[in-house]
């Protein structure tokens, strides 16, 4: 059996959470290249121009990309046979958000009670993510999410019998509600199946699958090509100010469900859907 | 067209502008989010005065990150304009000449905006790096206690916005998703 102390745990988290506030990952970085070559608007390309120049800036002078740096989500994929010495690994895991937002810079945005609404002032506690695996390594992803396009995520309970065109319905309705609101171009999470609450983890966790791996289930990539089309000829475009680049990627994870649902989750993220991902 | 305007400004000025135009900001501003939004509320539900004077001025909707030493301010983009819409009402029948956020506004928002020839513009979400350039110097003048939420006095210089919802109403976001602004 593997031992890992828990310290390296919140040193790695500490590095991710400045990472991904400063610089967008590879996946990212080149559908917004792309999204740059191919946007026609005038006003379109002129806020995607700034927000070329914001990501430069950002990079080099170490001011965060988006004021808004998140509530850290973390998914944690630990293999069955590693050990943690030295400690309470959440404990760690926060920790590590608490030294990254105040070393680097980040604001604190979470409050400790959602109706008290008293800001913690270290940006903890973070929404943290088990999943047990095969092997002795732990795959750390910290992904956080701003909540200008978090509050335009939605979750469908659609019956069967809505089917796949109720599944597309439900997404570009999230999207057409979602509209400039959502800093976009946006990426698009979806969850299909799971219980309520399996598919809104699905659709949180298909945004930090890299942008440009689509599906590897043939239905589900069809899927994602077609409903990428339809986001992108809604007109919303960068910035919701117009153009046909309003989504750089959607991608959607599936799970089994029950014989009398079919749940829908819809998480938006902005254009910069930060993520940075470690393995140790 | 560019346009170059300086704030606080008056009505006239704000009936000159019409949505779609790309305006560069100068001038003294103000932030406010949620937070400071509802203090504000209370504070005139409570006959207070105001932590500043609304006529004539903007409020940009907005949290800074912490600034580095030697930085007037960390990043600084705008948020989403419809958490404040509840508020927003009152504070154009004070005189509010205009606000800089992102993101769609509710009927009663627009008819405010109407009725005192106000002007919505938005800044690009997301370039809170690039932004925070325009901004030349940052001061809390009220609410401290809540951190990145306080009522911040901004010096800025060519600050740049979209003008989203002009004095008569129009929405440029509805007017591009109708497929009705096709010069843009």
């Amino acid at each position: 059996m593997r031992e890992i102390n828990v310290s390296d745990i919140t040193s790695n988290i500490k590095e991710m959470c400045i990472e991904a506030a400063h610089f967008l990952s590879g996946d990212m970085s080149r559908a917004f290249n792309a999204a740059v070559e191919n946007e026609s608007s005038e006003l379109g390309k002129k806020v995607l121009s700034q927000l070329k120049d914001n990501l430069k800036i950002a990079g080099e002078e170490m001011i965060p990309i988006c004021q808004d740096t998140g509530m850290a989500v973390v998914f944690m994929e630990i293999g069955q046979d590693l050990h943690f010495t030295g400690g309470n690994l959440e404990e760690a895991i926060n920790e590590g958000v608490r030294q990254g937002y105040k070393e680097g810079y980040l604001r604190k945005s979470v409050v400790s009670d959602p109706i008290e609404r008293i800001n913690t002032k270290d940006n903890t506690p973070a929404v943290i993510h088990y999943n047990i695996v095969l092997g002795e390594k732990v795959k750390i992803t910290v992904a956080p999410k701003g909540f200008g396009s978090e509050n335009m995520s939605r979750i469908f309970m659609l019956k069967p019998a809505d089917g796949i065109e109720g599944v597309k319905n439900a997404v570009l309705t999230a999207v057409r509600d979602a509209g400039p609101n959502a800093c976009p171009p946006m990426v698009v999470g979806v969850g299909i199946g799971g219980t309520f609450e399996k598919c809104a983890i699905l659709a949180k966790k298909a945004l930090t699958r890299p942008v440009d791996m689509p599906s590897d289930i043939p239905y589900v990539k069809e899927l994602e090509c077609e409903l990428l089309d339809r986001i992108n000829s809604m007109g919303i475009g960068p910035g919701g100010l117009g153009g046909k680049i309003t989504a750089m990627a959607i991608n959607i994870e599936t799970y089994a469900t029950h014989i009398a649902g079919l749940p829908v989750a819809v998480n938006i993220c902005c254009h910069v859907n930060r993520h940075a991902v470690r393995e140790l | 067209m560019d346009k170059h305007i300086n704030v606080p400004f008056s009505k006239e000025e704000a009936k000159k502008l019409k949505i779609g135009e790309y305006v560069y900001l100068s001038g003294t501003i103000y932030t406010a989010r949620d937070a400071a939004h509802k203090r504000m509320d209370e504070a005139l539900n409570n006959e207070e005065e105001l932590p500043f004077n609304i006529e004539g001025n903007i409020i940009y909707y907005m949290g800074p990150s912490p600034a580095r030493e030697g930085r007037p301010i960390g990043s600084a983009g705008p948020t989403t304009a419809s958490r404040m819409d509840k508020y927003t009402p009152r504070l154009l029948d004070m005189g509010m000449i205009g606000m800089v956020g992102k993101g769609k506004r509710t009927d009663a928002v627009k008819d405010a905006v109407i009725r005192n020839g106000a002007v919505y513009f938005a800044a690009v979400g997301g370039a809170g790096a690039l932004l925070s350039k325009a901004i030349i110097s940052s001061e809390v003048i009220a609410y401290d206690d809540l951190g990145t939420e306080a009522i911040r006095k901004l010096e800025i210089k060519d600050f740049p916005v979209i003008v989203v919802m002009d004095s008569e109403g129009n929405d440029l976001y509805k007017a591009v998703t109708a497929g009705m602004q096709k010069r843009i």
